[in-house]
């Protein structure tokens, strides 16, 4: 064929060189060279394999890694468990401490203590006290013109206002005979009962009313079996308080993630299945292109193990390396996934490496099967002629 | 002679075609299918976020302030102002009303229940009531604005049902209906007063029967929650109704949703009206309910909107992958059937055909592969879209009919670029190299 030796060699020199060479080298030989020789069949079809592995790579990231960023999007919805002091008591003084060694200071854990104050014109209104700070993380969908950072501030709610502090002038509430004297610091609109209540600093809140907290809500992160495992644990750590996943939002945050995931895993399929095919194509054109080499080698008196064998071990060269190369650009195409839509980057995933190289060589294997054995039904001496 | 080669080379090289027509069919499904969904999941995303429960409130535009703690109601029921319940099918009326899912009229009180008369919530509302407005009929309450409810009780036929959702057993076993005088008990409040589904509770010196147990992981645990009718009997307020929750499918926040529409223009209010915010919905529930305030829940309405983008945005590079992969399969299968024909090509350049006739043959050919793939694709990417519909979503996703010339047009443009290089390389190929079967 195309491809003759610059200098030609004695019989002899070919003798020695043969020799000197370790038997697996013309097997190896035959594979890089077929490579080499055939560049641009050889690129095609390794730019399949390429494509197939950085598609599923990419699909496998996402599926594990979405699931994560869509918990971190779903724990805006603010806290899914609930630990409330029974029947109306307070909650020791080190519950908060505790809830936090227990989930780790990761874990968003706020205060609240409730008290009902009555406004100069006899009015009931709620009074809250809380940790701003920590309120203002976990509650993201607070709308806050403005929050408290001087002594004797409070937010609002604006039905609130409207009763209290309608031109937004200090005003005063009294519990139990003690009054104080406050200041609104901003307006506060949820469109729930928060609306109607008046939120203080908890420290002089506890000064005013001597009203402890009752109410930890804590945002745990994790899945739904991370989440209760927590609520267990925390019930045993605060055996006087009732320890609740807040329904509501377990629930909702279980249903969408379950058909995000659902589609996902179902796109996923079709897509990495295409891929497949897209192998299957190119490799059908790549063996079949090479059925003068598969004639000779038979005519030279190999076998069909070894022919078929050698077509194989091409295949499955080419799906390691396709599978590699595809690896590292399905972490990038993953990464930039999640850097366009969810503004973080995803995790690269090792662990889904030798899956998407065992992925890869089975394709490419199974690909190859089918020419391999519709190229074996024909006599090498038929495609030699050129028939 | 042309039509006669095109369909002598169907005819006779059945394998090859059979590849790239293979090629092409589960391309142009994967990408149908995934079109279709893609454009669908925003919706059935939103629906899903709907178990959230309740995004809007109604509330009476000059009420006092609810004075309610750890789920106890301290408002006197004369205190304060309620909206008509007469009213409320009205919801159905507004521009959107196909967008409103479903909404609960709530109507807390305090009442004393037991022999030892202690003061627990009740709360009226709707269970699944039916109502008509105009000509439509349609049921709504608790049951649909509120999933996460769950009720263990009794069904009619004696049997206990099993804990878990309501979906799972179709009776909805323990749920009272909206004109009885049953009740469902907190399973807080139930533990507290030792009280089971089936016993009889004196409420307000009304002996009620307990239908089922409600869980809700919220405040009701710690109340009672009877049909709203019978609550307006209690306190003596036919047709009051203190809040109504609408639970509404609504488009993401922007900039013209926060626009105050007494300031726009009238073009402008128009495209904001005509838009499911959740905004503009809750200035139309205004317009029909009289007297009344609607308000966003924040909480819900806020979130909803950044986990809809976050998981269309996800789709739609999704989409742009599969239709990546797709093309690439199709290209594929193509340039390997032109570059298996080499010889053919020789053999028509060594008659006499020139560079533009042999093209003309495989184009022709390639349109036809990608018009027949490009039918039975889309029918089967249709198929596939259903039934990822049915079992994901357990609901439909149809494909638009506007779809087929898009989607066709698509598959004849892939597979002509697909086929394009090898075409070229096939027309370049020196016919003597191919007759002498050093292809």
């Amino acid at each position: 064929m195309s491809s003759m030796p610059d200098q030609l060699l004695t019989p002899k020199q070919v003798a020695d060189r043969r020799a000197d060479a370790p038997h697996t080298s013309m097997f190896a030989r035959m594979l890089l060279r077929a490579a080499v020789l055939r560049r641009r069949r050889a690129a095609s079809a390794l730019l399949a394999m390429i494509v197939a592995a950085a598609v599923a790579t990419a699909m496998m990231n996402l599926y594990v890694d979405v699931q994560a960023k869509l918990r971190t999007e779903f724990r805006n919805y603010g806290a899914n468990v609930v630990i409330v002091a029974k029947d109306g008591r307070s909650l020791p003084a080190d519950a908060l401490a505790s809830v936090e060694s227990v989930l780790g200071a990761r874990t968003l854990a706020v205060p609240f203590s409730y008290a009902v104050a009555r406004t100069p014109g006899g009015q009931s209104v709620v009074v809250v006290g809380t940790d701003f700070n920590r309120a203002r993380q976990l509650n993201h969908w607070w709308k806050v013109s403005h929050w408290p950072d001087a002594p004797n501030q409070a937010l609002i709610g604006m039905r609130a206002a409207s009763v209290v502090s309608a031109n937004r002038q200090p005003f005063e509430l009294t519990f139990q005979g003690k009054a104080i004297r406050l200041a609104p610091a901003g307006m506060l609109q949820t469109g729930a009962g928060e609306d109607s209540r008046i939120y203080l600093d908890q420290s002089e809140f506890q000064n005013w009313t001597g009203v402890a907290p009752s109410t930890i809500e804590v945002a745990v992160n994790g899945t739904a079996a991370e989440v209760e495992d927590s609520v267990r644990q925390l019930a045993r750590f605060l055996p006087s308080a009732d320890v609740r996943p807040v329904r509501q939002i377990m629930e909702g945050e279980a249903n969408v993630l379950n058909k995000t995931r659902a589609t996902l895993y179902a796109s996923a399929t079709l897509i990495v299945l295409t891929s497949a095919l897209c192998v299957l194509a190119t490799l059908i054109g790549w063996v079949f292109d090479r059925r003068r080499d598969f004639a000779i080698m038979k005519a030279l008196g190999a076998s069909e193990r070894l022919v078929n064998g050698f077509f194989a071990a091409e295949a499955a060269a080419l799906g390691v390396v396709g599978g590699i190369l595809g690896f590292f650009i399905g972490i990038g195409v993953a990464a930039w996934i999640g850097r366009v839509n969810f503004h973080a980057p995803v995790v690269p995933r090792f662990s889904v490496f030798p899956y998407v190289l065992v992925g890869s060589i089975i394709v490419a294997l199974l690909s190859a099967i089918l020419p391999i054995t519709m190229l074996g039904r024909i006599q090498p001496a038929t495609i030699l002629r050129g028939e | 002679m042309f039509s006669r080669l095109v369909y002598e080379s169907f005819r006779h090289q059945t394998r090859r075609k059979l590849l790239a027509g293979i090629a092409i069919t589960m391309g142009v499904a994967v990408a149908t299918a995934m079109i279709a969904v893609a454009t669908d999941i925003g919706d059935k995303i939103n629906r899903e976020l709907r178990s959230y429960g309740a995004n809007l409130v109604v509330t009476p535009q000059e009420d006092t302030l609810d004075v309610e703690v750890g789920g106890i109601n301290l408002k006197p029921p004369s205190d304060g102002a309620f909206l008509n319940e007469a009213d409320l099918p009205k919801i159905r009326g507004t521009f959107w009303h196909n967008n409103i899912v479903g909404f609960s009229p709530m109507l807390p009180v305090t009442v004393k229940v037991g022999n030892d008369s202690k003061d627990v919530t009740l709360v009226g509302t709707y269970f699944n009531k039916a109502l008509s407005f105009g000509k439509q009929d349609f049921t709504t309450g608790v049951r649909i604005t509120h999933p996460w409810w769950k009720v263990e009780g009794s069904c009619r036929d004696g049997r206990r049902a099993p804990p878990g959702r309501i979906e799972d057993f179709q009776g909805g076993c323990g749920w009272p209906s909206d004109d009885s005088q049953n009740i469902l008990v907190g399973e807080r409040l139930a533990t507290k007063l030792e009280k089971k589904a089936g016993d009889k509770l004196e409420v307000s010196g009304r002996e009620l029967t307990i239908s089922g147990i409600l869980s809700t992981g919220g405040a009701e645990d710690d109340q009672i929650v009877a049909p709203l009718a019978l609550v307006q009997q209690i306190i003596g307020k036919p047709g009051a109704v203190r809040r109504v929750y609408v639970s509404a499918l609504t488009k993401p926040q922007d900039a013209l949703a926060v626009r105050d529409p007494k300031t726009m223009s009238p073009e402008v209010y128009d495209r904001w009206y005509c838009s499911p915010y959740v905004e503009s919905i809750a200035y139309q529930l205004q317009e029909v309910i009289p007297h009344s305030h609607a308000e966003q829940i924040r909480q819900v309405a806020q979130n909803e909107g950044t986990v809809l983008s976050r998981i269309k945005g996800l789709m739609l590079l999704i989409t742009f992958a599969a239709l990546f992969a797709s093309a690439l399969a199709v290209s594929a299968a193509m340039a390997t059937a032109i570059y298996e024909r080499r010889v053919e090509v020789g053999l028509m350049k060594a008659l006499g055909a020139g560079n533009l006739a042999v093209s003309a043959i495989f184009f022709a050919e390639a349109l036809l592969l990608a018009i027949v793939g490009g039918i039975a694709g889309f029918s089967a990417g249709a198929l596939l879209a259903r039934q990822i519909g049915r079992s994901i979503f357990d609901s439909q996703i149809s494909v638009e009919p506007v779809l087929f010339p898009i989607i066709i047009a698509i598959a004849v443009f892939v597979t002509f670029a697909g086929s394009a290089a090898a075409i070229r390389g096939a027309v370049k190929f020196d016919p003597v190299f191919a007759l002498r079967g050093e292809g």
